[in-house]
């Protein structure tokens, strides 16, 4: 094991969010403390409105938290300042949403190039990148279809290759597949695994679909804005 | 990322025709509502404009704008010729009489006498006939509106009308008048027949007028400013002299003191401008709206402010550019589709045109920071809510 490997890709302790103040208060987050090891999958479950969106949002620097730490590859998001942390959040980590969350007017390939753009690719790099990184995925040849062409499957597929086309450290999915059928959730998640944790990576997801538990490398249980269990998933086997 | 915020613009190609028609409808009455205001304004001094030669103006202190008409004593014209400056100063009548036509019908229209031997304040344009036939006896030259409207010849109630031309005959107070010439000239405000003929034949044919010099037009000498002139000859003869400039502004200033003009037409001009920017700047907002959630997926993907910011301005200078070129496109083709008719016509000046497009960049600009202020405080948690 290399050294940088024993730095957590995220370390949160005592990590408190609350929304709103006085009668419209709500606490969303109660003092968490998680760890998410470099090449881990790790699962994050609970009832909804436990605070699991809160919480990955912290993890990914795109939430101040009110109290506690919050760490990425060793590195206190905290103490950046707001320009620095988004130009950290472009480089490391890659996003994957529920609601795919792709630029309806823009083409398959405007989509997934994004990060790359965004952290000042050239245009002719980022769509040679994006269109290598679109075979990956198993859409091979979709490049210029607009998103609206393609199924849900083909569309989070889509928006798996633009999380990953920045080869990024970390990468953070809210139930990705929860607008998907059986099958196809199976498929993505296959995919997720291959694509993110076989290359060394971090992934973390909150999802409810227990259809895809067996994935995990570690189970997070959540409720009431509180980690209640840190447990080894059922994948733990493989990987170790 | 800028071309990545022209695609998001053209990729749906209904809302950017949409925007694009907003934007050039809002600049259509903007450009259209103001060029007729002014030209409206600018007519009430038309007749100024008209007579460029003279570069002063004396008048009966009375007199407020050139459509006033409080004539003199012809022996004032010899004064002011004695005033120290005065290059040259010619006779100019003006004054509303009642013609006669060929059927026996009658009509107003505006009589101008213009010195016998130079014809200064004579029409610039001659469509027929020249200036020098108004020495013709009886010679009188009409202008081309009033010659197909209120002057043109109808056999019958129902006929259609007949512009009259050269060889026709009007009668002023029983005097016979010959059509010698058809000019071209500035519609007046109340866009009379003008008729035009020397001072000595008008003093004729205005038979009822005891005094008959309604202006003296003068030319300052060389080297001498108009104004320190006039200022010379209203302390010398007790009469009114302007510069041509200052009888503009006066006469403007008279017609929008006494009339509603301006209140009236500039409300409606008022009115267009509001709505004209409220949609241009609603459109372009809810455009940026419609995409709050997607500049929220680029802030969380590391796009930093100064990127976002830079993407909304140029969708809205884009838009703000074609949509303003189309309409005032339109607008210019409109105008000039429909120029010639009768009564007040839009003029496109460069200065409107200037004051229009800079209104609809400013507002186009203002919804966009408005617009960008909102995908810069937003909370980039929201891109993971449903
Ligand atoms: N922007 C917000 N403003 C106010 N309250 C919020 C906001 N976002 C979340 N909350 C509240 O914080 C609590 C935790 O919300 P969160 O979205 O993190 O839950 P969750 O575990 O992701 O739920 P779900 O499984 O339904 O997605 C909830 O009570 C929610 O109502
Ligand atoms: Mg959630």
């Amino acid at each position: 094991m290399e050294p940088t490997n024993l730095i957590p890709a995220v370390s949160c302790s005592g990590v408190t969010k609350a929304y709103g103040s006085g009668d419209t208060r709500t606490v969303a987050l109660r003092g968490v403390d998680l760890e998410v090891r470099q090449g881990e999958l790790l699962m994050l479950v609970g009832p909804s409105g436990c605070g699991k969106t809160t919480l990955i949002s912290v993890m990914a620097g795109i939430l101040d938290q009110d109290a506690g730490q919050c760490s990425l590859f060793g590195q206190d998001m905290k103490r950046l300042t707001p320009a620095q942390r988004t130009a950290f959040r472009g480089r490391r980590i890659g996003f994957v949403f529920q609601a795919f969350n792709l630029v309806p007017t823009l083409t398959v390939a405007d989509n997934i190039s994004l990060p790359l753009l965004i952290n000042g690719s050239p245009r002719r790099q980022a769509r040679e990148r994006s269109i290598a990184c679109l075979a990956e995925v198993g859409l091979a040849g979709r490049e210029d279809a607009m998103p609206s062409e393609l199924s849900g499957g083909q569309q989070q597929r889509v928006a798996i290759a633009r999380a990953l086309v920045h080869e990024p450290d970390l990468v953070v999915c809210d139930e990705p597949t929860s607008a998907l059928d059986h099958t196809t959730g199976l498929a993505v998640m296959d995919m997720l695994k291959n694509l993110v944790v076989r290359g060394g990576r971090s992934l973390v997801i909150v999802t409810h679909d227990s259809r895809i538990f067996h994935y995990a490398d570690t189970m997070a249980h959540m409720d009431d804005g509180r980690i209640e269990s840190v447990r080894p998933g059922a994948a733990t086997g493989e990987h170790s | 990322m800028f071309h990545i915020a022209l695609k998001m613009l053209f990729g749906d190609p209904g809302k950017y025709l949409g925007i694009i028609t907003a934007i050039a409808l809002s600049s259509v009455i903007m450009v259209q509502q103001p060029a007729m205001l002014v030209d409206m304004l600018s007519q009430t001094y038309g007749t100024i404009s008209d007579i460029s030669l003279p570069d002063i103006w004396v008048m009966d202190p009375g007199v407020k704008s050139v459509d006033d008409s409080k004539p003199i004593q012809d022996t004032q014209l010899y004064r002011v010729r004695g005033v120290r400056g005065v290059e040259w100063a010619v006779p100019f009548y003006k004054g509303m009489q009642k013609v006669r036509l060929e059927n026996g019908e009658s009509a107003m229209c505006q009589l101008v006498g213009l010195d016998d031997s130079t014809l200064i304040g004579g029409p610039a344009v001659m469509l027929k006939g020249r200036l020098a036939d108004l020495h013709i006896p009886d010679g009188v030259i009409v202008d081309e509106s009033g010659a197909r409207g209120r002057l043109a010849k109808r056999a019958c109630e129902e006929c259609p009308p007949v512009p009259i031309g050269v060889g026709d005959i009007l009668e002023f107070n029983d005097t016979r008048a010959l059509v010698v010439g058809v000019a071209r000239s500035t519609p007046s405000f109340m866009s009379q027949p003008v008729v035009f003929t020397t001072y000595s034949r008008a003093k004729t044919l205005a038979l009822s007028e005891r005094k008959m010099l309604s202006f003296v037009l003068a030319k300052a000498k060389q080297g001498e400013a108009p104004e320190a002139v006039a200022r010379r000859i209203s302390a010398e003869t007790g009469l009114t002299a302007y510069s041509s400039e200052e009888f503009k502004q006066a006469s403007l200033e008279h017609i929008v003191k006494h009339t509603n003009i301006l209140v009236n037409i500039g409300f409606v001009v008022l009115i267009g401008f509001v709505v004209g920017t409220a949609v241009t700047g609603q459109i372009f907002y809810n455009f940026t709206l419609d995409n709050l959630r997607y500049f929220g997926v680029f802030k969380a993907m590391g796009a930093s402010d100064r990127t976002l910011l830079g993407m909304i301005l140029l969708q809205a200078l884009l838009v703000g550019f074609v949509g303003f070129g189309f309409g005032a496109g339109a607008t210019a083709a409109f105008m000039h589709a429909t120029a010639g008719g009768p009564g007040p016509q839009a003029k496109l000046t460069w200065q409107l045109l200037l004051g229009s497009g800079g209104a609809v960049m400013f507002i186009v600009l203002l919804a966009a920071f408005i617009s960008a202020r909102k995908v810069l405080r937003l909370e980039t948690a929201v891109v993971f809510k449903a």
